[in-house]
């Protein structure tokens, strides 16, 4: 291991535990007020649909509505399925079945 | 000390985080041969899913190592990326309050888009249990320790597995998470907008921004929303 190299993953893995532990740290001690309870509530409902809307709707940096986007496609029957109450498992099989069958079938781009 | 005290949690905990491994495993794996492809040693791609744990930095990383980019800037953009731990950080502690300091610090070091959202789903619907979280935290760790190594030694012998169509799996996960959180009224609008927001912003702002301002809006739409419900009662 090339020590600059160790070096420069140490300091990105220092970076990273910051952003994980710095909350924790900070309001383990005074607590969440109400107000700020209110809000984290919605965190992880906020985060999921930000990181799954662009990845689907562009996923190539660009807004692709349309049968050509593969991953639109994929994503509302993976949808569909954990609308269903479907296995987690079940609901990303079939949203990546699809999509390996939409590529090797060399349907749209 | 960190030792499992409840082990039916613990398990519990890996039962419910491992069908979403599918969808980290191929990130693992991809990530394990583009960094041979960019020139680090096998050593330095383990050292850094082993230290850093977290796909998207470990990601970006890889083509600034290759352009020699230094220290600071990798690390700064390795900040960056993260942010958004700052409010999934903060949304878990509520629930870790009555932990104590060494428990907090490493639970917290195992905190990833997968395990955090299995924990606090969990927390939210039954209770939060410090076992079932490090079960979530210990799958999420061995997942990507297991899949960056085979990555390592599939490296040339196995074509990228995102260019068949595998890095859908990242989102499918996230469908997974998301779909049964949406139960009400509230939750609805707070996806919605955090959906509309995050692709807007995608498409203007540069980098990873669109996760935090998307994330920031719809948790200011939820409460909103709420308290004008809580006001009508």
């Amino acid at each position: 291991m090339r020590f600059e190299v160790a070096l420069t993953i140490l300091c990105m893995a220092a970076a990273t535990y910051f952003t994980r532990f710095a909350s924790p740290l900070l309001l383990g001690r005074t607590g969440v007020p109400r107000w700020m309870a209110r809000l984290l509530k919605h965190v992880p409902t906020a985060m999921l649909a930000a990181l799954i809307a662009p990845a689907l709707l562009a996923p190539q940096g660009y807004l692709q509505i349309g049968p050509g986007n593969h991953y639109l496609l994929a994503g509302a029957v993976a949808a569909f399925m954990a609308w269903r109450r479907q296995h987690p498992a079940v609901t990303m099989g079939s949203g990546m079945a699809v999509m390996l069958i939409l590529r090797m079938g060399g349907f749209g781009v | 000390m960190i030792m499992v005290a409840n082990v039916g949690e613990f398990r519990a905990g890996v039962r419910d985080t491992l069908p979403l491994m599918l969808g980290v495993f191929p990130f693992g794996l991809a990530y394990g041969i583009f960094a041979q492809s960019v020139g680090l040693t096998p050593a330095e791609t383990i050292f850094m899913s082993l230290t850093v744990f977290a796909g998207a930095a470990q990601f970006i990383s890889l083509p600034m190592f290759a352009a020699g980019a230094g220290l600071v800037m990798i690390s700064l953009t390795a900040l960056l990326i993260n942010l958004r731990h700052l409010l999934m950080g903060a949304s878990l502690v509520p629930y870790m309050e009555k932990l104590s300091l060494p428990w907090k610090a490493f639970l917290c070091f195992g905190m990833v888009d997968e395990t955090y959202a299995v924990t606090i789903s969990r927390a939210q619907a039954i209770g939060y249990s410090r076992d079932y979280h490090f079960g979530c935290n210990a799958t999420g760790y061995v997942t990507w320790a297991v899949s960056t190594v085979l990555g390592v030694v599939l490296g040339s012998h196995i074509s990228d597995p995102l260019a068949w169509g595998l890095d859908f799996a990242m989102p499918a996960t996230f469908l997974a998470l998301l779909i049964p959180r949406l139960t009400d009224r509230t939750s609805l609008t707070v996806c919605l907008v955090a959906a509309v927001v995050s692709v807007a912003a995608a498409l203007l702002i540069p980098g990873k921004w669109y996760i935090i301002v998307a994330c920031l809006t719809a948790v200011a739409a939820g409460a909103w929303l709420e308290g004008d419900e809580a006001d009508a009662v």
